[in-house]
């Protein structure tokens, strides 16, 4: 990797373009729309030739670290490798030509993608039916709190208005939980990890909506009270949300539906390998049991008697409010993005599935789990391992054994000891990605780390070497640690200015 | 590996999971396939569905994506990273999402633009929730119905959940009634009003005194736009709108069955504290170098959690990538003379189908590349003679009328055929 400066608008020269439209056979132009409903000055774009972008765009990737890069044990972001037949078949032309309001009969090849997604995740995750609306994993929560709340609602209870999470949740999940109009309960963790049952029990009562819970939890634990807490939470007529954010290790091992769980979302970008694309576009189909399914999103894909796939409740198609039809939409807790999600990210998900098949699932959970342990046992000579017991997918070390400090003997700090993100930014010297850092809360140095499935044993025992010549270079001499990286295209970000002097914009200096 | 955990068999890493849920039959899953039969699988899929010329926009657009585009989207170094959390090993993503939010301001106007959101029905729904915490006192938004459906209804469920009560304004002449948004605001609990630059009939609005009209009783101005028409059209700043939203799909992105799309959200620089979502901004590192990394993340869940702007965390980041490319190759006047040709086949189309006698014009108003009319005859028999000649096109609508686009990818001697079969019909 090299430093590249540039950015796309420093290569402009007036004049220059990069596309071709072929030859013009029409006179009229956009100069007839009145003068007062148009700009005053042309836009501020750069203007580059094609050889420009392609470079431009060439030198940026190569500041950048994939999957395809290198191993990247982001806990709880599960970056396992992407399977290149899935972007193939994302890329059919047919596939991309096709519009969202075409009438269903024509494209019935697209909606037998969501028919059978919807029957593969629900075999994989034991729920009835799924949505596949939401564009992303946050996107999914939010949608299942809403049908939580649809739910109560056409059921007149309508005092339910909180929510329980965990200390330990995603920050996704409080903050779903308040755009959907809920109050948050956070129910605490045991020093296990696990959900207090003692903590939770005083929160039940007749305005408890549901919980939203992680299993295995934010820790790599599984919430192995699970039974009795989905009693407790249906005994006082609430309902259980799952975060699929950690589902990797439960895929071929166990299903959330049969814990109890009845609204569950998966991010197809972590489970079901489709690339995080720096950030999206990902999926997070919504499952549910079936007492649900009336309150699911629309537009939904269905399957008509004569095997003929339909689109129910398609805002904006037909002279009616389709909404109001009778068509087994009344109860859908509404619209929740434009069309039917992220058709592209589905179909890279299916493919992975196909692929897989019901041979191959069963192994997916049990190898993630099997690396995490491994990885986890293998330095905790090196790092702090506050929760010993066998873990799932991924596991937290609490920073250093020995980070390096020193004391002088009045019992000041002569050395300054190396923290979790000296560590980190150390692991990208030797073209490792870093672990999530200081998540979950729980713990000040926390290291959070993911190997998943894909990952040989060669790899990870080559992080692990790693990571103890890190561990010893901290009691060595921290300061390496500290200035750390030594070889990425940049050593650190300034961020305390970047915050406090904001510059979001390119602005010419001219 | 098992002998280094101190387990026996894998299914002891699970012992900590209550037997009864261990699932323990069959998954009702196909066997595995080969490479080789996924892609016949996909194939066989994909020949169901028929391939239209496409006349429909109402929020997906078939412009034409220069080749560069997917190239460069599809490097792995962009395509399999995750969020740039490690800016000192993601300066790729941090760079093209700073170059997204500066092209995204340039067709704005307005100041400060987030990383994406997901689609732009998504992000007329988070602006519609930002609006009261902008103007602290004010509950209530006005809602245009002359948005999109799909961007109403999202709105609707968004506000519906959340607590934020909505009014619809009516439309007068086929787009926004300047009076009943004025009526509203004289309940004087307005936090602020949601209107499109091109609404559903396709209609280039005249959005004069909006701004001042709901500035003026302390609410914040919305404008839902088609980004790509931005390059012609007077921006959300000329008009006095504090926030911008809208889909990046009709920047090149393919139709691709309605998704992945990218929402774009702009705003006046008062309220970069409320918007949701990720941001990036420039610095140096240790050494003085420009870099980049995102900021101002004290608004966001994993920092703030119930008291974040919103839960948005992934967004459409790659597709923030598509829609810059796109930008760089078409630059202003490739972007100019995509709205020009679409302009021309779209004015060329209407006037040709009016000339068969088969349709009424319902608003003499000036439209860019979409607009509608009143069929004179039965909709179904016009949809079997469009549908058997291979296009999509006359879409019907709420109101009953049909709805046309045309984008510089239509020829006329497509459109010359699609005017014939109307004629028969």
């Amino acid at each position: 990797m090299k430093y590249y400066d540039k950015l796309i608008f420093e290569l402009s020269k007036e004049g220059r373009v990069g596309y071709s439209l072929g030859k013009n056979e029409w006179t009229s132009t956009t100069d007839e729309i009145p003068a007062g409903l148009r700009r005053s000055e042309a836009v501020g774009l750069p203007q580059v030739s094609e050889v420009d972008v392609v470079r431009h765009y060439t030198n940026l990737s190569q500041m950048n670290f994939g999957v395809d890069t290198g191993f990247y044990p982001l806990g709880s972001c599960t970056m396992k490798y992407n399977p290149k037949i899935n972007e193939e078949i994302a890329g059919m032309k047919g596939f991309l030509g096709l519009h969202p309001l075409q009438p269903a009969s024509t494209v019935q090849g697209a909606l037998e993608v969501y028919y059978n997604m919807d029957k593969a995740l629900s075999a994989i995750t034991g729920m009835a039916s799924f949505t596949f609306d939401p564009c992303a994993g946050a996107h999914g929560e939010l949608t299942g709190l809403m049908i939580m709340r649809q739910y109560h609602i056409l059921n007149g209870d309508l005092k339910r208005t909180k929510v329980i999470v965990p200390d330990s949740a995603h920050g996704t999940n409080p903050a779903s939980a308040a755009v959907c109009g809920l109050e948050v309960v956070v129910v605490k963790s045991k020093a296990d990890g696990l959900v207090d049952v003692n903590d939770l029990k005083p929160l039940l009562g007749d305005d408890i909506a549901g919980i939203m819970m992680t299993n295995p939890n934010t820790l790599g634990l599984f919430e192995k009270d699970i039974e009795e807490i989905a009693a407790l939470i249906h005994g006082c007529g609430g309902l259980l949300y799952y975060d699929g954010a950690n589902m990797n290790p439960l895929i071929g091992v166990a299903r959330p539906g049969d814990m109890g769980f009845d609204i569950l979302h998966l991010n197809l970008h972590k489970s079901f390998s489709t690339p995080h694309g720096g950030g999206g576009p990902g999926s997070g189909p919504v499952g549910v049991c079936g007492k649900l399914v009336p309150y699911l999103p629309v537009p939904k894909v269905v399957k008509d008697e004569y095997g003929q796939f339909k689109v129910r409740g398609r805002a904006g198609v037909g002279k009616s409010d389709v909404r109001k039809n009778a068509d087994g939409c009344e109860k859908s807790a509404g619209e929740v993005s434009g069309f039917l999600g992220n058709f592209g990210v589905i179909l890279r998900a299916y493919a992975y599935i196909l692929t897989l098949g019901r041979e191959n699932v069963k192994l997916v959970g049990k190898y993630a789990t099997l690396g995490a342990n491994y990885i986890k046992e293998s330095l905790k000579e090196y790092y702090k391992l506050p929760i010993p017991t066998v873990c799932k997918h991924e596991f937290v070390y609490d920073g250093l054994v020995n980070d390096g400090s020193r004391k002088a003997a009045d019992g000041t700090t002569e050395r300054e000891g190396a923290t979790t993100l000296d560590v980190a930014k150390r692991l990208l010297d030797f073209g490792f990605h870093a672990p999530t850092i200081y998540f979950p809360l729980l713990f000040h140095q926390a290291i959070m780390i993911e190997p998943t499935e894909t990952e040989s044993i060669e790899t990870m025992d080559a992080f692990i070497d790693v990571m103890k010549e890190i561990a010893l270079e901290a009691a060595e001499d921290p300061a390496i640690l500290k200035s750390a990286p030594h070889n990425a295209p940049i050593t650190r970000p300034d961020e305390t200015t970047a915050a406090r002097q904001p510059i979001l914009k390119y602005q010419d200096e001219e | 590996m098992l002998d280094r955990v101190g387990v026996k068999s894998l299914d002891d890493l699970y012992s900590d999971v209550p037997k009864d849920v261990i699932f323990k039959g069959e998954y009702d899953l196909p066997a595995a396939m080969s490479e080789q039969e996924v892609r016949d699988f996909f194939e066989s899929l994909d020949s169901k569905d028929e391939k239209l010329k496409v006349f429909v926009g109402q929020g997906a657009y078939d412009h034409y994506t220069p080749s560069v585009v997917p190239y460069i989207t599809s490097r792995s170094e962009f395509l399999t990273a995750y969020t740039p959390y490690q800016a000192e090993i993601s300066q790729g993503t941090l760079r093209y999402i700073f170059e997204y939010q500066s092209m995204i301001c340039a067709l704005t106007g307005l100041d400060i633009s987030n990383a994406s959101m997901y689609d732009g029905p998504t992000a007329a729904a988070e602006a519609v929730k930002m609006a009261p915490t902008c103007t602290k006192r004010k509950s209530r938004v006005l809602v245009s119905s002359s948005l999109l459906p799909n961007v109403i209804k999202t709105i609707q469920t968004y506000s519906y959940y959340h607590g934020t009560e909505l009014t619809l304004i009516p439309c007068k002449d086929g787009q926004t009634c300047l009076d009943s948004v004025k009526a509203e605001l004289a309940r004087n609990d307005v936090a602020g009003l949601i209107a499109p630059s091109v609404n559903r009939y396709g209609i280039v609005e005249d959005l004069t005194g909006f701004a001042e009209a709901v500035h003026g009783e302390g609410g914040i101005f919305i404008e839902y736009c088609d980004p790509s028409a931005l390059a012609v059209l007077k921006t959300p700043a000329e008009w006095g709108a504090d926030i911008a939203v809208g889909d990046g799909q009709s920047l090149g992105i393919p139709m691709s069955f309605g998704g992945p799309y990218v929402g774009f959200m702009a705003c006046r620089n008062e309220y970069v504290r409320k918007l949701p979502g990720r941001i990036v901004g420039e610095t140096t590192d240790t050494e003085g170098r420009r870099c980049f990394c995102l900021t101002l993340q004290a608004r966001e869940q994993h920092i703030r959690r119930e008291k974040a702007t919103s839960n948005i965390c992934s967004n459409e980041s790659l597709m923030a990538l598509f829609v810059t490319v796109y930008m760089s190759l078409m630059g202003p006047k490739g972007l100019k003379e995509v709205n020009d040709r679409s302009y021309a086949a779209a004015h060329y189309l209407h006037d040709e189908l009016l000339k068969t006698g088969k349709f009424a014009e319902v608003f003499d108003k000036p439209f860019l590349k979409e607009f509608v009319l009143k069929p004179l005859m039965p909709v179904e028999r016009l949809h079997i003679k469009l549908h058997d000649g291979g296009f999509f096109a006359a879409l019907e609508t709420e109101e009953g009328y049909v709805s046309f686009c045309a984008t510089e990818r239509r020829t006329k001697a497509e459109i010359d055929a699609l005017v014939a079969l109307v004629k028969e019909a």
